[in-house]
């Protein structure tokens, strides 16, 4: 079981980039004023944050390493690890973190790979980040997570067009020996793997000219192979399944209760799965920030992002104990304990 | 469970329902406007009040709201 501890490792500051440019739904004229009203109120996503073409995930990433590194005073030569996940990648070959250990002018002694994960990611990076740092021999890590989602929906398709925000965030990890554990509860379920994915492109299907046709799948729904296709219900009731079981396992496993936490930080999926998460858990509106209507589902990066925009003014003045809890595409799954003692988070850059 | 608590419910969730409208006969899909988002407020409510988790293939299969109810039932014992 992917139930474990990790001692030794503090975050020490996350940063977020987002495109200047706004979209927002209201706006929306493929779908009826009466649906932009419900999908505004129920999904919850008001805004998005839309990239130009050519911006990359990865650029964002490396505006808002560094701001955090300058904030930081960090010596760009102690940074040992990066690891940047993301499903927005720059290139099919090579690894987008050799690019970024360059541009940022990381050490040639730096550890540099991506990890291919969408919705729970953070998590998932931050469990891995850790675990190679918990020795001691590595002192600094760059965790980055983001998307640019809004690169494979198709505007024709509103199940998936209205949700998505594009977002780059960094978060700065250091080895202390005295720092609380991390804890976390990781799982996979891939027979779900078709509930959220795109159809052509990667080795399986191959990019033909047949994978650029757009086609309607249901009502208000047209998109090509190339386009992220999402079931709605499916998910949902993923969600509705395995989170409330992988948090309460993951506290059991730490022996505490949800009372000792300050806040939830879910994956910004949708307001009405978050809400419904939120009340099976019996969980006060106060302890679940939300960063949904503004940015959009942010993909991995939303955990992140939600911290930077609803819970800094907490994490940069005190200390605080999270539990972040992240699902979706793979289907992959997970949720980390942490603690944070004022930690760095510079304004939100929009470039 | 009672119809009348589930019909409450159902109400309770979907601003366009008047009181009174919604009857175990009547077919949900007819009686407010049935998308894709209204169906996973149906099954979120389910899903808290009930604790039964409702699929595409059941919301599919069913047409009236009696049926949705009977699958509640059905799940819980």
């Amino acid at each position: 079981m992917a139930l474990f501890s990790l001692p030794g490792i503090k975050i020490s500051g996350i940063s977020a980039a987002v495109p200047k440019n706004k979209e927002s739904n209201a706006d929306y004229t493929w779908i009826s004023v009466k649906e932009r009203e419900s999908l505004m109120k129920n999904i919850g996503v008001e805004t998005r944050r839309v990239a130009a073409k050519g911006t990359t995930t990865s650029d964002l990433c490396v505006i808002a390493a560094e701001k955090l590194m300058d904030e930081l005073n960090w010596d760009r030569f102690e940074v040992e690890l990066l690891i940047f996940v993301s499903q927005s990648r720059d290139y099919l070959v090579p690894t987008t973190a050799c690019i970024v250990q360059d541009r940022l002018g990381l050490p040639h002694s730096c550890v540099a790979m991506d990890i291919g994960l969408g919705c729970s990611g953070y998590v998932y990076g931050l469990s891995v980040i850790g675990s190679m740092m918990q020795q001691g021999a590595i002192k600094k890590a760059l965790l980055m997570v983001g998307d640019i989602s809004t690169l494979t929906t198709c505007y024709r398709d509103k199940s998936t067009y209205p949700l998505f925000g594009d977002v780059g965030t960094v978060t700065a990890l250091e080895f202390d020996a005295a720092a609380p554990k991390m804890h976390f509860n990781l799982q996979t379920d891939g027979s779900g793997y078709k509930a959220l994915m795109i159809k052509d492109g990667g080795a399986r299907n191959v990019m033909s000219r047949q994978s650029f046709d757009i086609k309607k799948v249901g009502k208000g729904i047209y998109r090509s192979r190339l386009h992220l296709e999402l079931d709605g219900i499916e998910v949902f009731n993923f969600t509705l399944r395995e989170v409330v079981p992988n948090i309460k396992k993951l506290l059991t496993h730490t022996g505490e209760s949800l009372a000792e936490i300050d806040f939830v930080v879910f994956h910004q999926a949708n307001r009405l799965i978050n809400e419904t998460l939120r009340k099976m858990l019996k969980l006060e509106a106060e302890k679940v920030p939300y960063s949904i209507r503004e940015f959009g589902n942010t993909s991995g990066a939303s955990v992140p992002l939600t911290m930077i925009a609803a819970l800094r003014e907490p994490l940069v003045t005190g200390r605080k104990k999270l539990l972040l809890s992240a699902f979706g595409v793979g289907l992959s799954w997970g949720s980390a304990i942490v603690e944070t003692d004022r930690i760095c988070i510079p304004d939100l850059i929009e470039v | 469970m009672n119809m009348e608590e589930f019909i409450k419910n159902i109400e309770a969730e979907f601003d366009d329902l008047k009181p009174g409208v919604l009857k175990a006969d009547s077919n949900f899909r007819e009686s407010f406007e049935w998308n894709s988002i209204n169906a996973l407020i149906l099954i979120a409510m389910v899903k808290t009040e009930y604790d039964v988790t409702l699929s595409a293939d059941d919301l599919i299969k069913s047409k009236s709201v009696k049926d949705i109810y009977s699958l509640i039932v059905n799940r819980q014992s």
